[in-house]
């Protein structure tokens, strides 16, 4: 954060932007002293000596070894520097977010969808409003994609059979490219997109002119019983099947002795891979639904249980 | 020049050209050390995801199969140290019977491990071409015999291999047997004591585990 | 030139393709690799000409995908790796230390055939109807998504990786054991501890590629397979595995390189190579260490944080023998007599691309701008000024300064120092700007791009002509050389060295009598004439 002292100095566009930018500088200035030393001798040198040239050539440095610890040491400084220094700033940048949950991306074959909690849909666009961290829940249909900001300096794979979460944040409205960064066939190239960031007063008015669709958690109601999730975990049922009421955000005892916090992704595992994580004290009864429901399908369940949160079971 | 047909012009004796065929050995087990490495790698990382996909997968293997397959692989090494032991250019009948006898067994592992694929294969397990099994374990179970299929199907690979070599040197022991072949003997020892030790491993790794009292 | 040499032992066609001689392998290698090269280069002719425009007007998007992976794996497989181990190194190592011939010339032999199977194979698969995958395979996408000719690519790469491992072994075989007498370890010249270096890494990390390639080829296969994520595979296991031998690999393409700029730099500034224990354990603390970052290729991918630091710590440590070695040599000028041969233009050329190449891979290397510049054209860049501006100037370096050695016959010295240089600003224009592309954020591998980079999308295909003229140079002046030159002397540089020592071109069984090694190597007297290291 010390960077708003430097004069001159360009604020990124967003707050981790901005570090990124001055440690791009950092490795620049290092480079071309490193660079410039090097050219200088290699000129020198070439210039002094050359074969023509009738010059001092007795008494050479006949002992390596200090010169040979000097500049490996000094290299090995130099880099601990950087290193240091990329590394606090990609903690900064790839930091867990808080959990709270804006906005699902989905990537397929050749496309972005985005979907905002309200239920407004995009594709191969997403609008959000500046000045304030939002929080990105990635999964991929098919392959491999890449969700990349170049104006954000921000980049995060988004790989199939797992979510990604990635916090982003614009400090100025506009229009910026998003791109898919990593190779996923043909239209690879044509995944591309756009970021909108606008003021919080005209990013509402736009979540209010969209197609009304229903809110997601809606949706993921509609499909909780559809699926016949309710068979188990509704009021009523047979099954012993821990109720889903309030369970969001809260840690859960597993039958290992273990407890995890029920968060998106353990949500996720429990639908996709029940067997991985048993609740203590129920039986491992939950049938899998790998493959029987889509990644769609699954942030809207997801964001239902998430609903539940607040009622009490 | 007399001493070409002894040994090539590079080295400069007898001795000198044996034990650089021998150090050519060496570097090569090292490089199939790394190839079953990585798969190694492989079922580790998976085993740690789905500790009891993969354990329940093992109790599907046969063992007594697995088992025997060991004893059968430890006895054609003893064989084969024993023919190494024995070989001059006189004694050279008994190392090839002793050859013979370990090829022999190498096809006996080989046979063995076909029932069981088929037995497998009758119990739809094998993965890409019948595999049903029913249950939340059968993401584990069908890594679990991924891994396994691929693993056995190199080592036997390996195996065939080391048959033809060793049925080759049983052949010259036989008919016309020099000091030189002791070397190719050692050489062709170290590579099947070596696809032995990679099968203990892989005993270890598909039949035990699910298999212990807990 | 009344005795016969290598090349006038026999002239059938039965004496090339049966041969057992390392140098006449060499020559076989040498042919094919330009084979290769040149249809690499040819595929990248036709990407740089596609990308002087922002849309997709001369090829499709299919197409374009096929032509980089093709150029890619061509490249990589079938030309960087093989390039100086296979052809300079196999001409010259035997010479270097003195004997007649590799370990197992018979196993030399064959590993030209396995390469060439595979080679074959590979084209088969590309012109069947190509890969469209990227060099990297990445699951799932090779396993389960492309239409394209993977297994066949795959088996093509996984053959000619016996062949590499082959060489590694007979290299690492003949320096151990048939060193010529008084040839100590710290008596050999560095190039041979660069290649040892090398062949320990083939040796070591080809098989995990082997092994890796099989489970792509058995998931594609059945359709199902230990990546697949539909049943809990991970599609993240697969780049490690890849990365643990690709980026070794990388290694393997830049060592060779670094050793024949040792000979360059010493033979050219008449004096011995500058800190030469530190040089050479440089070399194998590359190979060792190079197999603990492989993970830097995944920073983005989701790997863990904690892993992600090691990673890059473990890159910023391989760095520093890169460091010692460039600095190394610029010591070794001072108060040189330095020459300006072709040769050492190539040299000097070198340690400029490869110092800028190393130093952006250390912005590659620090995690926070990795986020940014992965998969973008700055890893392009990054990776070109190595392989290209490094190792194949290096090879070019070598090839010219072997060539009166290998060839018998001397070049044109005007002609080679135009394409020197030329090559060099057709290289410095191509990609250059691509460093700018990166920075700003085009992402690699893309067909269509947006139209505000087409100004450093020009510059670079310009350059990309003019380089492609530069490299097609060599190919006349030394074609021609190796027919119509005027014969070269055993040593035309006055170089010490054991190569040096013999006829140039060498018998057939290199020395008419056993060379003993009396000294150092490079060393030269107080007027600057070699001192040959068995006198
Ligand atoms: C010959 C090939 C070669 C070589 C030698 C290297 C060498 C290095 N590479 Fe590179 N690299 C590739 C080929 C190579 N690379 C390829 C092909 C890719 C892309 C693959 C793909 O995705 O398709 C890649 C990608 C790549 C990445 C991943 C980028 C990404 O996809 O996100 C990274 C990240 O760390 C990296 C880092 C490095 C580093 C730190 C070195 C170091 O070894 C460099 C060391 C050298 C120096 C540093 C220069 C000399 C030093 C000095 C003069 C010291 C003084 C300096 C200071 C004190 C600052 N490389
Ligand atoms: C290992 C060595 C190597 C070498 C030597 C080269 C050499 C060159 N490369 Fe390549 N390159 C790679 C390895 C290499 N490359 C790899 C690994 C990739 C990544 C692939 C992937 O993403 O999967 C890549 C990707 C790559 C890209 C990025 C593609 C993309 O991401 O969309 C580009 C774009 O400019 C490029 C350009 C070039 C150019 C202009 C040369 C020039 O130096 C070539 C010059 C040589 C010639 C031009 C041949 C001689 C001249 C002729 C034959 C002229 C006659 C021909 C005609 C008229 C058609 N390369
Ligand atoms: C056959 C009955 C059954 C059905 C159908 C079923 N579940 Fe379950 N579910 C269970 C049982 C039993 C458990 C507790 C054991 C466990 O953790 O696997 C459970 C656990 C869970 C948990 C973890 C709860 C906690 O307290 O940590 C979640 C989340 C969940 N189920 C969601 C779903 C969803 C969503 C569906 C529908 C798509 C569904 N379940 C369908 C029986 C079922
Ligand atoms: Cu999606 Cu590239
Ligand atoms: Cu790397």
């Amino acid at each position: 954060m010390w960077r708003q002292w430097i004069p001159f100095w360009q604020p990124g566009l967003s707050p981790q932007s901005g570090d990124v930018d001055l440690l791009f500088a950092g490795l620049l200035i290092a480079s071309a002293v490193v660079l410039g030393l090097l050219f200088f001798l290699l000129t020198l040198f070439c210039v002094r000596y050359r074969s023509g040239n009738q010059t001092d050539r007795e008494h050479r440095v006949a002992k390596s070894w200090h010169w040979e610890v000097g500049w490996t040491a000094a290299s090995l400084v130099g880099f601990l520097g950087l290193f240091v220094w990329g590394a606090s700033v990609y903690f900064e940048m790839y930091k867990t977010p808080a959990d709270e949950l804006d906005v699902f991306v989905v990537a397929k074959q050749w496309m972005w969808k985005t979907q905002h909690p309200g239920g407004q849909a995009e594709i191969n666009a997403l609008h959000v409003p500046v000045k304030r961290p939002v929080r990105l829940v990635m999964a991929s249909q098919d392959v491999i994609h890449s969700f990349f900001i170049p104006a954000l300096r921000l980049k995060h794979d988004v790989v199939p059979g797992r979510y990604q979460d990635l916090e982003i944040e614009v400090d100025r409205p506009g229009q910026y490219h998003l791109f898919c960064a990593e190779y996923c066939g043909t239209d690879h190239s044509g995944m591309i997109g756009e970021i909108v960031a606008m003021e919080p007063a005209d990013f509402s008015n736009w979540l209010a002119q969209q197609a009304p669709s229903s809110p997601l958690a809606a949706e993921g109601g509609a499909l909780f019983r559809e699926l016949g999730c309710s068979g188990c975990h509704g009021n009523g049922s047979k099954v012993r099947a821990p109720p889903l009421e309030g369970v969001y955000g809260r840690p859960v005892p597993l039958s290992d002795g273990s407890t995890v916090i029920a968060d998106d992704k353990y949500i996720r595992d429990s639908i996709l891979l029940p067997r991985s994580q048993i609740v203590a004290s129920y039986e491992p009864l939950m049938p899998s639904f790998e493959g029987k429901v889509s990644e769609d399908q699954l942030l809207r369940l997801v964001m239902y249980i998430k609903s539940l949160a607040g009622r009490s079971s | 020049m007399p001493e070409r047909a002894a040994f090539a012009p590079q080295y400069a004796s007898v001795p000198h050209r044996d034990n650089t065929a021998e150090l050519g050995m060496w570097v090569f087990i090292a490089t199939e050390v790394l190839l079953f490495g990585g798969l190694i790698l492989a079922y580790f990382v998976y085993r740690h995801a789905f500790l009891q996909g993969f354990a329940e997968g093992s109790r599907h293997t046969d063992i007594v199969i697995g088992t025997t397959n060991t004893a059968v692989l430890l006895t054609s090494s003893f064989l084969v140290a024993w023919a190494v032991e024995v070989f001059s250019p006189d004694t050279a009948r008994l190392s090839a019977w002793l050859l013979t006898g370990a090829a022999c067994l190498g096809l006996f592992f080989i046979v063995l491990k076909g029932i069981e694929y088929s037995k497998e294969y009758d119990e739809h397990l094998v993965p890409g071409v019948d595999f049903q099994f029913a249950g939340p374990l059968a993401n584990g179970v069908q890594l679990f015999f991924i891994f396994y299929f691929v693993a056995t199907a190199i080592h036997a690979l390996h195996m065939l291999i080391g048959i033809c070599l060793l049925t080759t040197l049983a052949a010259i022991c036989r008919k016309a047997p020099t000091a030189r072949h002791h070397t190719a003997l050692h050489s062709a020892a170290l590579y099947w004591h070596f696809v032995d030790v990679v099968w203990i491993f892989l005993f270890a790794l598909i039949y035990l585990p699910g298999r212990s009292s807990s | 030139m009344s005795e016969t040499n290598y090349l006038t032992t026999d002239y059938t066609l039965r004496s090339w393709f049966l041969t057992t001689d390392h140098k006449r392998i060499a020559i076989l290698y040498f042919a094919s690799l330009i084979f290769f090269f040149f249809i690499g280069g040819a595929a990248a002719t036709v990407i740089r000409i596609e990308l002087a425009t922002p849309q997709g007007d001369l090829v499709s998007s299919d197409t374009y995908n096929r032509l980089f992976t093709m150029h890619g794996i061509i490249m990589v497989w079938f030309f960087l790796i093989p390039s100086i181990p296979n052809t300079l190194g196999n001409f010259v190592v035997p010479l270097m230390i003195g004997a007649r011939d590799l370990a197992f010339p018979r196993l030399n032999l064959m590993s030209w055939y396995i390469f060439m199977l595979g080679g074959c194979t590979t084209l088969f698969a590309i012109f069947a109807g190509g890969i469209d995958t990227g060099w990297t395979f990445y699951t799932p996408f090779s396993t389960l998504y492309s239409n394209s000719y993977v297994i066949l690519a795959a088996a093509g790469v996984f053959i000619a990786g016996f062949s590499s491992i082959l060489t590694g072994l007979n290299f690492i075989v003949s320096i151990h054991r048939l060193r010529a007498p008084g040839l100590t370890w710290y008596r050999l010249p560095l190039f041979l501890w660069s290649l040892y270096a090398t062949s320990v890494i083939l040796v070591l990390a080809t098989p995990v590629l082997a092994i890796t390639l099989l489970l792509i080829a058995t998931e594609r296969f059945f359709g199902v397979g230990i990546f697949d994520p539909r049943i809990g595979g991970d599609p993240l296991l697969f780049q490690h595995l890849f990365w643990f031998y690709s980026h070794p690999a990388v290694y393997i393409m830049i060592l060779p390189g670094m050793g024949v700029i040792n000979e360059l730099i010493s033979c050219f500034s008449r004096k011995e190579v500058f800190g030469y224990k530190f040089v050479a354990w440089a070399s194998l603390a590359i190979a060792a260490v190079g197999f603990l970052v492989w993970g830097h290729h995944m920073f983005v991918s989701g790997q863990s944080l904690v892993a992600s630091l090691v990673f890059s710590f473990m890159s910023f440590i391989v760095a520093v023998p890169s460091a010692i070695k460039v600095f190394n040599w610029t010591a070794t000028l001072h108060k040189g007599l330095l020459r300006f041969d072709a040769p050492m233009l190539y040299a000097l050329g070198f340690i400029g691309l490869f110092t800028i190449g190393g130093l952006t891979g250390l912005f590659l290397a620090c995690l926070a701008y990795d986020v940014h510049a992965t998969d973008t054209y700055f890893v392009v860049a990054h990776f070109h000024y190595i392989m290209v501006g490094g190792m194949v100037t290096a090879y070019f370096g070598g090839l010219h300064y072997w060539w009166p050695k290998i060839t018998g016959r001397l070049y044109s010295e005007h002609w080679a120092r135009a394409a020197a240089v030329l090559i060099f600003f057709g290289f410095n224009l191509t990609f250059f700007p691509q460093f700018i592309l990166g920075a700003e954020g085009m992402p690699r591998r893309y067909h269509i791009y947006p139209p505000e980079f087409q100004v450093w999308n020009v510059l670079s295909s310009g350059g990309a002509a003019i380089l492609a003229l530069a490299y097609l140079m060599p190919l006349f002046y030394l074609g021609y050389s190796a027919f119509f030159g005027p014969r070269a002397p055993a040593n035309p540089w006055d170089a010490p060295g054991l190569e040096w020592q013999t006829s140039s071109p060498p018998p057939e069984h290199n020395f008419a009598t056993q060379p003993v090694v009396t000294r150092k190597p490079y060393q030269y007297n107080r007027n600057f004439q070699a001192e040959p290291q068995n006198a």
